[in-house]
């Protein structure tokens, strides 16, 4: 029952596909997988914008909206059929077709990165050896597409937010491969699922967790904050930043262009949380072994939302980067931390068992990050403004 | 020490997030449709014509005299004179609009119809939900629409109705006392010598300076 139950997709696929012929069963098997995942991420999409909404604004004390059903459950029902119902409007001058082909190909290659991410036990839809590889690959091209739809507007507030976007991305595209380089050091294979077993084992009924390490929590607070930049998540949406370039790369797009991109935002903030989920937080493993009854699915599901949740609190919280203050604090911050991580997993692999691992890789890492905090963030202090010719 | 300031600022929203569905203080929106706040007493939008008593056409304040229509910076007022007289809240015939119309999407609550008016005929309201389908005729009110009974004032600014009532009363009585005098006057000039013709406009003419000087007092 607890089998059938962690199976439930797979055996539903496996009956639904065995009404076909037998040599069409395995692509009609493929089909399901992909078609499951671009129904269910949109679904999760619509609840996280509706708790983003409602969260932030009791963050804010007030309502959020209530208005559309009971205490406004439908309101992602009634943006759908706003944004879907809206004019499509392409600048005279813009570059019509890439202008149309962006936000496609940034919900084309954002669903792309679902394809290795392990959902469930049996549940990964390409079971690939480079799995990691093919998602950062994957992942990189979505800067292509912010670009194509910045370039393509033949707007000034479009390119400029493209280009910080581009360098932005581009930036932290570093610290994050570098984070998640220590896990993959650690576990020795570059497939997702490997990761994922090597994490799925008990001790005393504690998970295995890389999180719960001191090489792996570094590592995975350096990862949240490179996954954050990447997605162009507040506090780091200079691309988009309303106060200053209207809403940067996607300016000139409305309609269901315009839902698109805010699908694709979303849809690749899930999937870069389930590759946080399944490099540092043991995938779909539960986090107890006496709840290991609980299908696994459900753990990877609500792995995401825990952290879409982290992500919407952060965004109530932190006020929006300077371009320079982000690009120092990815330069001088968080890439050398990752450097070091590396060096820190390096150093618990080869100690051994024991306390003695424990205490030196933490001391490094703590006097590193004081180190760092104190020296690499220091602020130049300027005085106080003079006037040669004014005054 | 690094990253002290984000989680001081993270546990701030976690405690607005987790107040505002503890306590009901913390959400100050009023959620308007449904929830009302009493509006203010010096709440005011677009001007309303008072009656006393009753009869909104037999009550009129409004005396046609036209000041509000030439002061009216936007020209949103629009008066047309009657030929006919009808006796006022006084009693004593006056001359009183025949047609006044106000464009309400015009009026820019300004106030100065009120400020101007001798007659304390023209007050602000405090009505807002006056959306209609019609933006030409919907909101051209016309004299029964505009009319307001004297309570309507009460209720809506109650302080200054009051000052305004008690204004009215004294002038009333003064002009009751003036009229009284001349009446008194009269009767002794009917006694004392003949066939004097008395003076006809008294009546009609006594209020205007008694209601200039009031208005003086006030804008002292």
């Amino acid at each position: 029952m607890i089998e059938k139950a962690d199976q439930v997709f797979i055996l539903l696929a496996h009956w639904l596909a065995s009404f076909l012929p037998g040599p069409l069963q395995h692509p009609a098997m493929v089909l399901l997988g992909v078609v499951g995942i671009i129904v269910t991420f949109p679904a999760l999409f619509a609840i996280t914008v509706l708790l983003e909404r409602k969260g932030l604004g009791r963050m804010q004390n007030r309502y959020g909206p209530n208005r559309v059903g009971p205490y406004g459950i439908f309101q992602p029902v009634a943006d759908g059929i706003k944004s879907l119902t809206k004019e499509d409007i392409v600048p005279l001058s813009a570059d019509a077709v890439v202008h149309f082909l962006a936000p496609v190909f940034l919900v084309v290659v954002v669903f792309m990165g679902y394809a290795v991410l392990p959902i469930g036990r049996n549940m990964t839809l390409v079971n690939m050896d480079a799995g990691l590889l093919f998602f950062f690959a994957i992942g990189a091209s979505s800067e292509l597409s912010v670009f194509m739809a910045g370039w393509s507007s033949r707007n000034k507030y479009s390119l400029l937010g493209a280009m910080r976007a581009v360098a932005q991305m581009i930036s932290y595209e570093v610290p994050l491969l570098m984070s998640s380089l220590a896990v993959v050091m650690m576990t020795g294979s570059l497939s997702l699922n490997r990761i994922v077993d090597a994490q799925n084992q008990y001790s005393y009924g504690l998970p295995h967790w890389y999180i719960f390490t001191p090489w792996g929590f570094a590592g995975f607070v350096l990862f949240a904050i490179a996954a954050t930049a990447e997605t162009n998540r507040s506090p780091f949406d200079l691309p988009e930043g309303e106060s200053e370039l209207v809403a940067g790369y996607f300016t000139e797009y409305s309609g269901f262009k315009f839902a698109l991109f805010f699908l694709g935002e979303y849809v690749g903030m899930m999937g870069i949380s389930g590759l946080g989920a399944t490099l540092f937080l043991g995938g779909y493993s539960a986090p107890l072994q006496i709840l290991g009854f609980v299908p696994s699915w459900f753990w990877f599901f609500s792995k995401i939302m825990l952290s879409m949740c982290v992500f919407i609190w952060v965004r109530g919280t932190l006020p929006r980067l300077r371009q320079d203050q982000l690009m120092n604090f990815a330069w001088k911050f968080v890439l050398p931390l990752t450097l070091l991580n590396l060096g820190v997993a390096g150093v618990w692999r080869f100690m051994g068992e024991g306390l003695m691992r424990w205490v030196v890789c933490s001391a490094i890492l703590l006097v590193a990050y004081v180190f760092m905090a104190r020296i690499g963030m220091k602020r130049e202090h300027f005085g106080p403004r003079s006037y040669r010719y004014a005054e | 020490m690094l990253g002290e300031g984000i989680l001081k600022g993270l546990g701030e929203t976690a405690k607005n997030f987790a107040g505002s569905f503890v306590s009901a203080e913390r959400l100050t929106t009023v959620q308007y449709p449904e929830e009302r706040i009493a509006p203010i007493e010096a709440t005011r939008d677009f001007p309303f014509l008072v009656y006393d008593g009753n009869d909104w056409e037999a009550g009129m304040r409004c005396v046609a005299c036209q000041i509000c229509e030439k002061e009216c910076p936007p020209k949103c007022i629009y008066i047309v004179k009657s030929t006919d007289k009808k006796p006022d809240a006084l009693g004593k015939p006056q001359i009183y609009p025949a047609r006044f119309d106000i464009d309400i999407s015009v009026c820019m609550s300004c106030q100065i119809c009120v400020e101007v008016c001798p007659f304390e005929a023209i007050k602000m309201d405090t009505e807002f939900e006056l959306s209609t389908t019609d933006r030409f005729g919907g909101l051209l009110y016309d004299k029964k629409e505009l009319s307001k009974s004297n309570e309507h004032y009460h209720k809506i600014h109650p302080t200054e109705a009051a000052e305004v009532d008690a204004r009215l009363a004294e002038e009333k009585a003064k002009a009751d006392a003036k009229a009284k005098a001349a009446a008194v006057a009269a009767a002794a000039k009917a006694a004392a010598g003949p066939a004097v013709p008395a003076k006809p406009a008294s009546p009609a003419a006594v209020p205007t300076p008694a209601v200039k000087a009031a208005e003086g007092d006030r804008k002292e």
